[in-house]
């Protein structure tokens, strides 16, 4: 089971408490403890299980401005103490950095709210068997599929943030996870796709029936692609791919990035980024949401941040030391986003595929082809072309190409919103991007 | 060598007996214990931005009948906790009775030596020198905007316990040493990023200022860039140089090699065994036992001593990447791949050293034989769909080709490509096969491994370069 907070809070005190003794002026710690169980089916029968019980000590000291961390998964008093000593003489003889420090005082988060993060139910692995059985049963119902594979995983957590300025912060979380991934096969060319659902508690989870028939449904659909010509033409993201262009925007758009100059944003601070219809939020107080938190990795307190707003960019994500690098306060993001989304444009999904004649709908991109600094995009996708409004038939084995400040200037958004991950976007087109094939 | 029941309330044979009594009925299945110490030291914006210190240890207790795999780890290294991961494992395969697999081989070569690189340099020269590469960078004129430098040391001591007492023992170094650095000029900014490292003490790699050619490569790469002009967009022929580009062979060839995914038939190659799969004169094996690289071991993560691995010889298809239980479960024996990030996470077949082995071409042929293409020098990371077999990567460096002659340098551009059929577009194959430099980590299922590849130059006929220039 998992461990209380009174635990974790007496190795939290033990590490301060040392490191001070040792010469520390200013210390962090986090101490953290989950669980984990996770069942996967492969074709109707069991394949695996897995049971994770895990610990870990995130532990920073400082002197004066000098920093140094040590992380352990061994939580007894006689292996922490060697760590801390060790921690203590890096810190010694690390250079001095003047934007080192802890969290301004009052940042600090003061009252811990129930965001309704944390569902003690316990799912056992008989349960989790049957739940993942008629998965499959309706995911292999189509003889075209020709493997299945579906996973439930159950994770609890709990931890504690503390540091030498008397902060002292935690609380339990949970999360239910489950999918499926079915291949399709034709004429000896297979094709591969997937459902996945991922809930605080249990009651959320998407009915299993779901998961299995969504997964099966697209990995039919995929089959028999073609590859198409080389040609500029107006992009539709898939729900599932459109949240990709907020976790792009968070990377350019960190404080780091700012700061070290690294960024195709820097110097875009309150100005027309996107088109004004545009508004981004980061509500990290979401009741069940999925990258919902009170405080930050440093116990800085979180509030909602319009991060653009009217197409304009509003705010950077900002953490203690880029922060002070930047002269600019902690908005409590250090760690990143919380539950990031687009707010709902205004045209249905429908009249966003026939605003124009002919469109590429992305349902899946592979490689990493984004780059932070020079805001050039470039990714093999496959998905399916789009004719007078209908989805004719499935492709692959092309590139989709552009810059990302190009690509923000000519987003238009679909009214389709749903919160399904931690980032979250409605389904997109950019109009147009350099698709390369045959 | 750690000892993992020091200062425990268990000793060996009682953890031996517990193996041995939990996989009575099971096929296979170990106690794996790993002790893995891990340093890492950035400098980045003229600061040392970070040094950090990582002590993890802990147990993975496997337990494999027919096709199912019960698995249980723990940070608690105790009687009790064994015990509950014991009953939960019997409680899972309460179902299924096997026949445990003695068998194993043993072996007496040594790949690396067992040392400490994180204690073989001190912490003071780790810091003077990542200010050294500072200063030397900067020195180069007010055009270099950002240095960004970094150790990653690590030690892995594992020890795998099996049913009746057999005890399995390897000791790992590992080291990476990475320098990036952003140019500036006319308002356009570039990266340029190179590595080295592999399974020796830095000081092996860093001496008689190596660091500096190190830092000259990555600067060169980012001046490059800096001239670059848009990609262009569409098929066209590609010639690949050697070493890091082979990260093509891991993609496009290497995983859909992987034993699981034959087994479960969701690779596309799970029917192509025998067959021509490549252009002939195209050989690539897959090496665990190459001295102090990244990708060796000594033995796998089962315990079974590596080997080189033939995967295509002359263009056939001749043998997958298995672990104990794909091995098992095709009639065939494990190849010494059976590879985990660590103790939290289970077996799988994985990659080494894959490499594509030299041909008889040069570089200059190749070059000279293409009429309009592209010259891929370097690349990023890449990716593969296996039941598909689309896969990509992405030029780091690149040069158009016009005429059989190299042009001007091209901005990153994403590749894509389909695995099954990019051997048999390889027309020629060149004659300076060479390893990378010791930088690669291969992702699966959620499982970084550090791993090696190889390769000479290559032509490819066709494959879709995927940039913005119609």
């Amino acid at each position: 089971m998992i461990r209380d907070q009174e635990f974790l809070k007496d190795i939290a005190s033990y590490c301060i408490e040392n490191s001070k003794k040792l010469g520390a002026t200013d210390v962090g710690v986090k101490v953290i403890h989950s669980v984990s169980e996770n069942v996967s089916f492969r074709n109707k029968k069991l394949d695996e299980s897995n049971r994770a019980d895990s610990f870990a000590v995130n532990l920073t000291t400082y002197i004066e401005k000098k920093k140094s961390s040590i992380n352990s998964s061994d939580l007894s008093k006689s292996n922490l103490e060697k760590l801390i000593e060790r921690c203590i003489d890096a810190t010694k003889i690390t250079p001095s950095d003047e934007n080192n420090s802890l969290p301004d005082k009052e940042l600090m988060s003061k009252e811990i709210r129930d965001l309704n993060l944390y569902d003690e139910t316990h799912y056992p692995n008989d349960k989790k068997i049957e739940f993942l059985k008629k998965v499959e049963e309706t995911a292999s119902t189509d003889e075209k599929i020709v493997n299945t594979e579906a996973g439930f995983t159950e994770n609890k957590n709990n931890f504690i943030l503390a540091n030498s300025n008397g902060f002292l912060g935690g609380y339990k979380t949970s999360n239910f996870s489950s999918s499926c991934v079915a291949v399709s096969r034709i004429n000896g060319a297979m094709e591969r796709d997937y459902e996945f659902g991922s809930t605080r508690f249990l009651q959320d989870m998407m009915k299993p029936e779901k998961i299995g028939k969504i997964a099966a449904d697209k990995a039919i659909k995929k089959l028999g692609p073609k590859k198409i010509k080389s040609e500029k033409i107006g992009v539709i993201f898939d729900k599932r791919i459109s949240k990709g262009i907020l976790s792009t925007l968070a990377s350019a758009i960190n404080a780091s990035a700012i700061a070290r100059g690294t960024s195709f944003l820097k110097d875009q601070i309150n100005s027309e980024v996107f088109p004004n219809s545009i508004n981004i939020i980061d509500d990290p107080k979401i009741e069940k949401g999925l990258g919902s938190q009170n405080f930050d990795s440093e116990g800085v307190e979180t509030n909602s941040l319009k991060l653009v707003e009217n197409g304009i960019l509003k705010n950077y994500l900002i953490d203690t030391y880029y922060g002070k690098k930047l002269n600019l306060k902690s908005n409590g993001r250090s760690g990143g986003t919380t539950n990031l989304y687009f707010e709902n444009g205004t045209l249905s999904f429908k009249d966003l595929l026939n605003s124009e004649k002919k469109f590429l709908y992305i349902t899946e991109t592979i490689g990493h082809g984004g780059n932070i600094i020079t805001g050039d995009y470039s990714v093999g996708a496959s998905g399916f072309m789009v004719e007078d409004g209908e989805l004719t038939y499935p492709v692959s084995e092309i590139t989709i190409a552009g810059n990302f400040k190009e690509m923000f200037k000519n987003i238009t958004l679909a009214n389709d919103l749903e919160m399904k991950y931690s980032t979250n976007a409605p389904t997109l087109l950019i109009n147009k991007m350099t698709v390369a094939g045959k | 060598m750690s000892n993992f029941f020091k200062e425990t309330d268990i000793d060996t044979s009682q953890a031996e007996a517990i193996v041995t009594e939990t996989l009575k009925n099971c096929d296979d299945g170990e106690l794996y214990l790993e002790n893995h110490k891990s340093e890492s030291i950035v400098l980045d914006d003229n600061k040392i931005k970070s040094s950090t210190y990582n002590s993890d240890q802990g147990y993975g207790f496997r337990a494999v009948t027919g096709e199912v795999v019960a698995y249980s780890h723990s940070n608690d290294i105790s009687k009790e906790s064994l015990k509950k991961s014991s009953d939960n494992l019997k409680d899972t395969l309460k179902s299924k009775k096997g026949t445990y697999n003695h068998e194993i081989p043993k072996t007496n070569n040594k790949y690396y030596e067992n040392i400490n690189p994180i204690e073989s340099k001190t912490f003071d020269s780790k810091i003077d020198l990542l200010n050294s590469v500072n200063n030397y960078l900067r020195s180069k004129g007010s055009i270099v905007n950002q240095v960004t430098a970094n150790f990653l040391g690590e030690h892995k001591s594992i020890e795998i316990i099996r049913s009746d007492n057999q005890v399995l023992k390897d000791d790992r170094p590992l080291v990476r040493f990475n320098v990036s650095v952003v140019l500036e000029k006319d308002g356009k900014k570039e990266t340029g990023v190179y590595g080295i490292g592999g399974r020796q003490s830095y000081d092996d790699y860093l001496k008689d200022g190596s660091w500096k050619d190190v830092c000259d490569e990555a600067f060169r790469i980012a001046n490059v860039n800096l001239e670059s002009k848009p990609a262009p967009a569409g098929e066209m022929k590609v010639v690949l140089g050697p070493g890091w580009p082979a990260i093509l062979i891991h993609e496009a060839i290497g995983h859909g090699l992987e034993g699981d995914f034959n087994r479960k038939k969701t690779s596309a190659f799970h029917n192509l065994m025998g067959q021509q799969v490549a252009s002939e004169g195209v050989t690539i094996v897959d090496d665990g036992t190459l001295h102090q690289r990244r990708g060796s071991l000594t033995i796998d993560d089962e315990g079974t001593p590596t080997e080189n691995t033939v995967l295509i010889e002359n263009g056939i298809l001749k043998n997958y990447m298995q672990d104990r239980l794909n091995a098992r479960l095709m009639g065939t024996k494990s190849t010494g791949s059976g590879r985990r990030e660590s103790y939290k996470h289970v077996v799988l077949p994985r990659m080494r050293n894959t490499m594509m082995l030299s041909g008889k071409y040069s570089q200059d042929e190749m070059i000279s034989s293409v009429d309009k293409g592209i010259f891929a020098v370097s690349f990023g990371g890449g990716q593969v769909d296996i039941t598909s077999g689309k896969f990509v990567f992405n030029c780091t460096e690149a040069y158009e080709i016009n005429n059989g002659k190299i042009g001007s340098p091209i901005k990153g551009a994403t590749l894509i490509g389909d695995g099954p059929s990019i051997l048999k577009e390889v027309s020629l194959v060149g004659n300076d096969m060479k390893l990378d430099p010791g930088i690669g980590t291969c992702g699966k299922a959620g499982q970084g491994v550090p791993v090696g590849v190889a390769q000479p130059s290559i032509l490819i006929n066709k494959m879709t370069v995927g940039g913005t220039k119609l």
